[in-house]
């Protein structure tokens, strides 16, 4: 057969794509459990960060993790309409970002500055259990920054209104200056910020410039030096996920019923 | 065709580090070398994949170059090297989760990263698949060691650390050392490049362009 020819050019491609997507799709379909797995311990991994049970100097084995998960988060789904758990969907399947490709289980999200275009119906929230007391709720956030989303967890004191701890665990920000939103001494800066006032707004905000004491001035965070953008992304998020189009029903329902 | 390691494979791996470096002097593969090297760590993987990369398409390729028909011959490597860039990227995310999320989608550009196109054309198509192997291997080195260069002192500068070890400590974290944001940006990094190329040809006249 002549190696100019069209038939052969045919032949000779159709095998060499038959070869090469064998061996990519038993690269993917081999390696798929393990980077599961991967995404699962690593979400795990930053709830425990979040929530003060596990330091970040701490090593943790893929076991380490898994078990102090276990022993002391509880897992909830919340329905953002009703404010309240929702009890039709299993909690162990549910993927937010799976969620949204199934007009059932997601929404289009109301005008918002974070971003956000179509949101779930439902939210995970995470219980921190001491001493067998539900000591703080995990909630997670995400908004646009200046170049991508910021994905992130908030904890919260029982109070509903007490920040303990938040973090970013995806973002594609410019390391060093809005990239700094990882950094664990700014995140520190947000312990003891309270998320509303008395009237029940989201005060919550990083502001230009230093902020004062936690007892001095509560709603306010420091912003980042160089990252005013990604600054008023994380703004935006909170302010949109602690709002009545996020937690803020549910929040709000729970504060009246005087219990979790 | 004598050694396995002879003066000629010798010179293949070898000249692509200083004689002709893929980035220094065909000024391949600039992209990536300013997107990845904000920290060393991403660097350094980022090195390694592409250098594997580049070995396994130069061989690949070799071992077929005399089958390939000529006039779909660049669709006939990209397929290859797409293929190898997929399976190196899983591997990645099921075995250094924390590097992968942090390359994203630049391991997945080695696909259109001129350096390995390029040796498959160039190389490859025309020599023996050992050679080209070792072509593949000296190239990756040759871009592996101006991309660890690079990410040394942008993070030493723009961050205070090395692999993510404080070395100057910073203000932020309460030290004393104000870092240099413009390293951390990727003009940055265009200016560690210029001075690289610039000392490479002090060094080595015979690259200066003539006038």
């Amino acid at each position: 057969m002549q190696r100019e020819g069209s038939l052969y050019t045919v032949i000779f491609t159709t095998v060499l794509c038959g070869i090469c997507s064998i061996l990519v799709a038993s690269a993917a379909v081999g390696l798929k459990e393990r980077q599961q797995i991967n995404q699962i311990l690593d979400r795990q991994h930053k709830i425990l960060l979040v929530s003060g049970l596990v330091s970040h100097s701490e090593k943790l084995s893929r076991e380490g993790i898994q078990k102090k998960f276990k022993e002391n988060i509880d897992t909830r789904l919340v329905n953002f309409e009703t404010g309240d758990y929702a009890t039709d969907i299993p909690v162990e399947t549910f993927d937010p970002k799976r969620a949204l490709k199934d007009p059932n289980l997601s929404k289009k999200a109301p005008p918002n500055l974070a971003g956000l275009v179509d949101i779930p119906k439902y939210g995970f929230v995470y219980f921190v259990k001491r001493q067998g007391q539900i000591d703080e709720i995990i909630l997670p956030i995400q908004g646009r920054g200046l170049w991508s989303m910021l994905y992130g967890y908030l904890a919260l004191d029982k109070d509903l209104n007490t920040v303990r701890g938040i973090i970013f665990y995806e973002h594609g920000e410019t390391p060093g200056l809005g990239g700094e939103i990882e950094n664990p001494r700014w995140c520190q800066l947000w312990r003891g910020r309270k998320v509303y006032d008395s009237a029940g707004e989201v005060k919550l905000s990083v502001i230009k410039g230093q902020a004062g004491t936690v007892d001095a001035d509560p709603h306010h965070v420091d912003g980042l030096s160089g990252a005013t953008m990604t600054s008023r992304g994380v703004t935006n998020l909170i302010h949109f996920w602690l709002s009545d189009s996020g937690y803020g029903k549910y929040i709000k329902n729970k504060k009246q019923q005087g219990s979790l | 065709m004598s050694a396995i390691f002879g003066k000629k494979e010798r010179t293949t791996l070898i000249d692509p580090l200083f004689n002709n470096n893929p980035i220094a002097l065909q000024i391949l593969g600039i992209c990536s070398a300013l997107a990845v090297t904000t920290k060393l760590d991403k660097a350094i993987v980022m090195a390694i994949s592409l250098t594997i990369v580049t070995a396994f398409s130069n061989l690949s390729i070799s071992l077929i170059r005399n089958l390939v028909p000529t006039n779909v011959r660049i669709i006939i490597q990209l397929t290859i090297i797409a293929s190898l860039v997929i399976i190196a990227d899983q591997i990645l995310k099921a075995f250094v989760p924390a590097i992968s999320k942090q390359l994203s989608v630049f391991v997945g550009l080695i696909i259109t990263n001129c350096i390995v196109m390029g040796r498959a054309e160039a190389y490859a198509m025309q020599n023996p698949p050992w050679e080209s192997f070792l072509d593949g291997i000296g190239n990756g080195l040759g871009y592996s060691m101006i991309l660890i260069i690079l990410g040394f002192f942008r993070e030493l500068f723009g961050s205070g650390k090395i692999l993510g070890y404080t070395v100057l400590k910073t203000i932020n974290e309460g030290g004393w050392y104000n870092p240099n944001g413009l390293l951390l940006m990727a003009p940055g990094a265009l200016f560690i490049i210029a001075i690289l190329i610039w000392l490479l040809r002090v060094w080595k006249p015979e690259q200066q362009e003539k006038e």
